[in-house]
């Protein structure tokens, strides 16, 4: 208890520092909001008059301990892109993320702990052959040009799933209406991170299959079946957990293309817009939820992992 | 960060391909049968570019938000069917003073806002005052970037109920064509006080659509104004979905799931053009992409050089190759979009490498060096950096060596916009606006120049042109005001600060179900007349 919540309050500075790189980096790029919304008619009159209205003529660490000492009221600022309190917009869009990331971390754990324990299991049988093959594939492939080729087959030729999208546009809603917008976006997702976690169980069940203690139990005359799920892919599972922790953070990261080839409203799209707008309080606030999920996802797996593993505890 | 950039660019195109593939083998009338059972008659789903930034018609900038807009609200006037001259919408007529200073507007009877409140002069003064005056109450409810469209205007009174009365500071012959544009939209008072700064988000006007509900980065939806002052719609609502993704947004309109897709990529316009089950619609509009040249210093400060570049740019083979006949070749620094003010008399330069080889031999600028600002995308841009590449060939050519730099498109704008002096020779740009005043206005004139606010970052100076755009300005009969620009326009076409490139023509695709849909030189969507089978 006392680890969990040392873990906890280490997040605070590392999100303080985010907060300070974040607000640099915004300020270092060239560009600025008052640019970016007046576009071509962005003479330096009309930039300053903007900026004035945006409260952007105050100096930067001026604007920064504003935003801080709003934050730890809980006022996130609106944005000014969207016209709207950014914690209203960051909410909405992250739970569609974490939907989206949740179905596809689910989904890449389960296809690619099974993978990899069958492909170890079956070492250079073609099981493991097939397997190593499209893990390969998996792996290599670009996943927003994956994502268009699957739009195109199931969305276009077949018209069996929604081409983008969460919810149908007309009467839509509905659990099985969101379930269907899922599938395509969340098997894009999840490719990548299967062959990762995949190759990595592989590996890990394979190095544990060599133990000594595998051969003991295997000696003591226990099951092949009780052997290799109770006492391999446990072990292995291990040095596999804290990885899956990882690829939530790639999961995460790689839903900016996801979420903009198949228009799901997350997080990853709502950055890559509020960077191109240079809308400050909306990509800090955006930045710090990614954050802080990504921090709780790895404490996760780290408790995870020290349940499952007793040397890690104490 | 190139090189990525590279590889996406090559995943879409191959992306862009397959569509087309695909789209080449599916046969039309399956494609669209199915689409049939996914959406309702009488309720057209546009797939947009981008999610609105907000339906406050003096808060926003992007013609992506212009087309929910105008559908929404009214103006005072608005721009005559397929022209951009203004003709009488919420006012019914006008008067101008001799002096042209004082416009009079006589506003329509028994026009009420979606929410009931009765529009009359007190809402259309309290429009201008909220953007214009800084003690207004509900200033703060902006800000509204592109209020410099009325910077004119000195006072705004209600004479009584039914007449309003704009007194300008001096004489602006675009007031009129400004106040059909988008910034002079009439929003419903009663609605602003009562949402303050939420108004955005929950918009009130007059519009042929009311507001209905707006589910963030899915869609904004609008149902038809039964009481509509000019005919209720044949609509009965219009959905507008966010695809931010070109390729999905093909890939939606080729699965039936929007009605309307606008902005199609030069890519797949061919696609939808052979299938029957598509119909394209194309219409130029007032905007030009050209070459800023750097008449300050370097080999650009003599017209000979400026005028061999413009020789020496194959401008067709870049409209039809790299653009893909998504635009047409400029002649001047007009569109011909402007048709009472396009000097219908100007040519193009021709393609004459010859020519532009002598040109620059006689002023002695063989072998120039020049550097060449290219911006990876921004509004109006098209393809901004095959484009460039395009040039620079062209160029090397006739013997100049073009180095180019690429910039993000924000960056961009904070390099050219300051002006080219002691940094480039030449810059890509491009323009959309709605009066042939504007762009020449503020960007050709001796007293625009960068440091005085203006665009002309290419210190472009010709005394003629100062007088003919002041001129222009201040004279109230269209007439004048056309003979004065086509002047200009001869006079800015021989002095060639500008590389003249291309006039892009807006595009969109409907479905086949889609009846009455036309696209307007404004590039506004304009849906009142629109029905879906």
């Amino acid at each position: 208890m006392l680890y969990v919540a040392k873990r906890l309050l280490a997040m605070i500075p590392i999100l303080l520092g985010l907060t300070v790189v974040v607000f640099g980096m915004m300020a270092l790029i060239p560009g600025d909001p008052a640019t970016a919304i007046l576009g071509s008619y962005a003479t330096p009159e009309n930039v300053e008059r903007l900026n004035r209205q945006l409260g952007l003529d105050r100096p930067l660490w001026e604007q920064y301990l504003v935003w801080l000492g709003n934050i730890l009221e809980g006022d996130f600022g609106r944005s000014y892109s969207l016209n709207r309190p950014v914690i209203d917009e960051v909410l909405e869009r992250f739970s569609a993320t974490l939907l989206l990331a949740g179905a596809a971390l689910l989904l890449c754990s389960v296809l690619g702990l099974l993978a990899g324990a069958v492909s170890a299991v079956r070492q250079f049988g073609w099981a493991d052959r097939t397997i190593t093959f499209l893990v390969l594939i998996g792996i290599s492939l670009p996943s927003f040009w994956l994502g268009l080729l699957l739009i195109l087959l199931f969305a276009v030729e077949l018209q069996w799933l929604p081409a983008s999208g969460m919810v149908a546009i007309y009467g839509g809603g509905g659990p099985l209406d969101i379930l269907t917008h899922l599938i395509l976006p969340a098997c894009t997702l999840a490719v990548v991170a299967t062959g990762v976690i995949a190759r990595l169980t592989r590996a890990s069940m394979l190095e544990v299959l060599r133990q000594d203690y595998i051969r003991t139990a295997r000696a003591k005359g226990l099951s092949e079946r009780r052997v290799i799920y109770r006492h391999a892919f446990t072990a292995a599972l291990v040095t596999v957990i804290p990885v899956i922790g990882i690829q939530a953070g790639f999961v995460l990261g790689g839903a900016v293309y996801i979420e903009t080839v198949f228009q799901w409203p997350g997080i990853g799209a709502m950055l890559v817009k509020a960077i191109s707008t240079r809308d400050l309080l909306l990509v800090q606030g955006g930045v710090l939820v990614v954050a802080a999920s990504y921090v709780l996802f790895n404490l996760a797996a780290d408790l995870l992992q020290s349940a499952l593993d007793p040397r890690l505890k104490g | 960060m190139k090189r990525m950039a590279g590889a996406l660019k090559g995943a879409l195109t191959g992306g862009a391909l397959a569509t087309a593939l695909l789209a080449a083998g599916a046969p039309a009338s399956g494609l669209v049968g199915e689409a049939a059972a996914q959406t309702p008659p009488g309720v057209l789903i546009v797939g947009q570019i981008a999610e609105p930034k907000s339906l406050d018609p003096q808060a926003v900038t992007a013609v992506n938000d212009f087309r929910i807009l105008m559908n929404l609200y009214d103006g005072l006037v608005r721009y005559k069917d397929g022209t951009l001259q203004v003709e009488p919408a919420l006012a019914e007529s006008w008067t101008i003073s001799d002096d042209g200073k004082t416009y009079t507007f006589q506003l329509r009877e028994g026009v009420a806002f979606h929410d009931g409140t009765p529009f009359d002069a007190e809402a259309v003064v309290f429009a201008f005052e909220r953007m214009l005056n800084e003690d207004h109450p509900y200033y703060d409810t902006g800000p509204f970037p592109l209020s410099f469209f009325f910077s004119a205007v000195e006072s705004v009174t209600a004479q009584d109920a039914q007449t309003v009365v704009f007194q300008l500071k001096e004489p602006y012959a675009p007031f009129l064509s400004n106040l059909a544009y988008p910034t002079g939209l009439i929003p419903s008072p009663t609605a602003i006080k009562e949402q303050g700064e939420d108004f955005g988000r929950n918009p009130v006007g007059t519009g042929a659509f009311k507001f209905e509900e707006w589910d963030s980065n899915t869609k904004v939806v609008a149902s038809a104004n039964a009481d509509y002052w000019g005919g209720a719609p044949d609509l009965k609502a219009v959905v507008f979905r966010p695809i931010t993704d070109a390729n999905t947004r093909v890939a939606e309109m080729l699965s039936g799931g929007i009605d309307v897709m606008v902005e199609v990529p030069p890519d797949n316009v061919a696609t939808f053009a052979e299938d029957a089950g598509f119909t394209v619609h194309e219409q130029a509009g007032p905007h030009l992409w050209f070459l800023i040249l750097n008449a300050k210093e370097g080999p650009f400060a003599d017209k000979r050089v400026r005028q061999a570049a413009n020789y020496a740019i194959d401008k067709q083979a870049l409209v039809e190759n790299v653009l893909q006949g998504t635009a047409e070749v400029a002649a001047g620094p007009t569109p011909p979009a402007f048709s009472w003010a396009y000097n219908e008399a100007l040519e193009p330069y021709p393609h004459d490498p010859e020519k532009a080889r002598a040109l620059l031999k006689e002023a002695g600028a063989e072998g120039a060096e020049l550097t060449f600002y290219v911006t990876q995308g921004g509004s109006g841009m098209l393809d901004p950096v095959p484009m460039g590449a395009a040039i620079q060939a062209d160029l090397a050519e006739v013997g100049l060596e073009v180095a180019i730099e690429t910039y993000e498109w924000n960056t961009f704008l904070g390099k050219v916009n300051p002006g080219l002096e002691g940094k480039a020779d030449m810059a890509e740009m491009a323009w959309m606006t709605n009066d042939p005043d504007t762009l020449p206005y503020l960007a050709l004139r001796s007293d625009a120049m960068p440091d005085q606010g203006g665009f002309n970052s290419g210190y472009y100076s010709n005394p003629e042109v100062d007088q003919l755009l002041e001129q222009a300005r201040r004279a109230t009969d269209q007439a004048e005001r056309a003979r004065l620009y086509k002047q200009m326009q001869e006079i800015v076409r021989e002095d060639a600060p500008w590389v003249f490139v291309a006039n892009w023509k807006q595009n969109a695709v409907t479905s086949e179900r889609v009846e009455g849909f036309t696209l307007q030189p404004s590039f506004f969507l304009l849906l009142h007349e629109v029905g879906k089978s």
